[in-house]
């Protein structure tokens, strides 16, 4: 039993590593500031979470456990609106995604163009 | 009704928290609790945004929902990274949404940036703006399955 | 080498990629993402860290730390955007002059 917890922990914690080492790969080599905030928000969101899991699997049930899922629930709610926020300053800021690889068409064009808030 | 639903949540996770458990540190635990919730009531912060108890459960579907999603979305952007040149097709566009209360906004605009490979970028009245990495993720957002569910959650037609 | 130390040793050459794109970064929104994502991965390594010695108590850094990385962020991008941290975004506006 302790055995199939371990290889679980393993296998989690070696899945996270690989998602996160992805998302460092993403914030260095994506070619703008929009698409580089996907590649924090891997980290933010499944990462966080597989960490969470494998450890929780080494803690068995305990508070330890509820301890992780705090974590991961303050993640979660936080993250987002942290995002959503660096997000907005930096349009606001006058910051133009680069859309490269999309083909625009008029309507597309338009929208892009079109909505930029007060 | 929702002071003492605030009491119970802090009490619940001072409890979570603490783990000892000797009458003295519970008995400081309950005052501190019943401070805090003192402090709020003077603070008047404490209405249907501040602690949303009339969600009821129906939100932990949503959320079991919402992680799948999280879960594939993650492959997607994942993929989209390792390979930029094949799936990287980044687009901005604006959505209608259908909540009508700014809790429901607030929820689906967190659901939409917590979805890694597509971020709310700006919330209007009632149109969102979304930055999507890949052509998938901003399909996701166009066909509004997310935005369906939130409403039902909401209780909002 | 447990797997601890494995995944320790990952989410540092993560922090070290998101340090480079902190250098690199041409506009400050760029530093501040990166900044925040390091926020989120100390969080994870404390975590880590914690269960590498054997003291969970460590968790109750990590909490503290993630709701601290939140408030920093949010009040680093409020400063940027009003230059000052002064007058208040709350509902009733009485602190904005």
């Amino acid at each position: 039993m302790d055995l199939l917890l371990d290889i679980g922990t393993w296998i989690l914690l070696l899945a996270a590593c690989i998602f996160l080492l992805i998302t460092g790969l993403g914030m260095l080599r994506l070619p703008d500031l929009y698409t580089r905030i996907h590649a924090g928000g891997m980290a933010d969101t499944l990462a966080t979470f597989l960490v969470c899991l494998g450890l929780a699997l080494q803690s068995g049930l305990t508070l330890t456990t509820i301890k992780l899922l705090f974590i991961v629930a303050f993640v979660f709610f936080t993250s987002p609106t942290s995002t959503y926020a660096l997000a907005q300053a930096s349009f606001v800021a006058g910051l133009k995604p680069k859309l490269d690889g999309f083909n625009k068409t008029a309507q597309n064009k338009e929208e892009d163009d079109g909505k930029v808030p007060d | 009704m929702r002071i003492v639903g605030l009491i119970l949540v802090l009490l619940a996770v001072w409890l979570l928290l603490s783990g000892i458990y000797t009458p003295l540190i519970i008995g400081f635990g309950i005052a501190s609790c019943i401070l805090v919730a003192l402090i709020v009531r003077r603070m008047d912060v404490l209405d249907h945004e501040g602690l949303p108890i009339q969600l009821g459960l129906g939100i932990i579907p949503y959320w079991g929902w919402l992680f799948i999603e999280i879960f594939k979305a993650n492959i997607d952007v994942a993929k989209c990274i390792l390979f930029p040149k094949k799936y990287l097709q980044p687009s901005l566009f604006s959505c209608k949404i259908t909540q009508k209360s700014d809790l429901g906004k607030v929820i689906y605009a967190n659901s939409i940036t917590l979805t890694p490979g597509t971020v709310t970028v700006d919330l209007h009245e009632d149109t969102v703006l979304v930055h999507a990495l890949t052509k998938l993720a901003a399909d996701g957002v166009k066909s509004g399955d997310m935005d369906q569910r939130v409403t039902d959650v909401m209780g909002e037609a | 080498m447990s797997i601890f130390a494995v995944t320790a040793i990952a989410i540092l050459v993560s922090v070290a990629m998101a340090l480079g794109r902190a250098i690199l970064g041409p506009t400050s929104y760029d530093r501040i993402l990166a900044v925040n994502a390091i926020g989120t991965k100390t969080v994870l390594l404390i975590a880590v860290l914690g269960f590498m010695n054997g003291r969970p108590d460590f968790l109750d850094l990590a909490l503290v730390y993630s709701l601290m990385n939140f408030i920093g962020t949010l009040a680093v991008l409020k400063y940027f955007k009003f230059g000052t941290l002064r007058g208040g975004l709350s509902r009733s506006r009485r602190g904005e002059n």
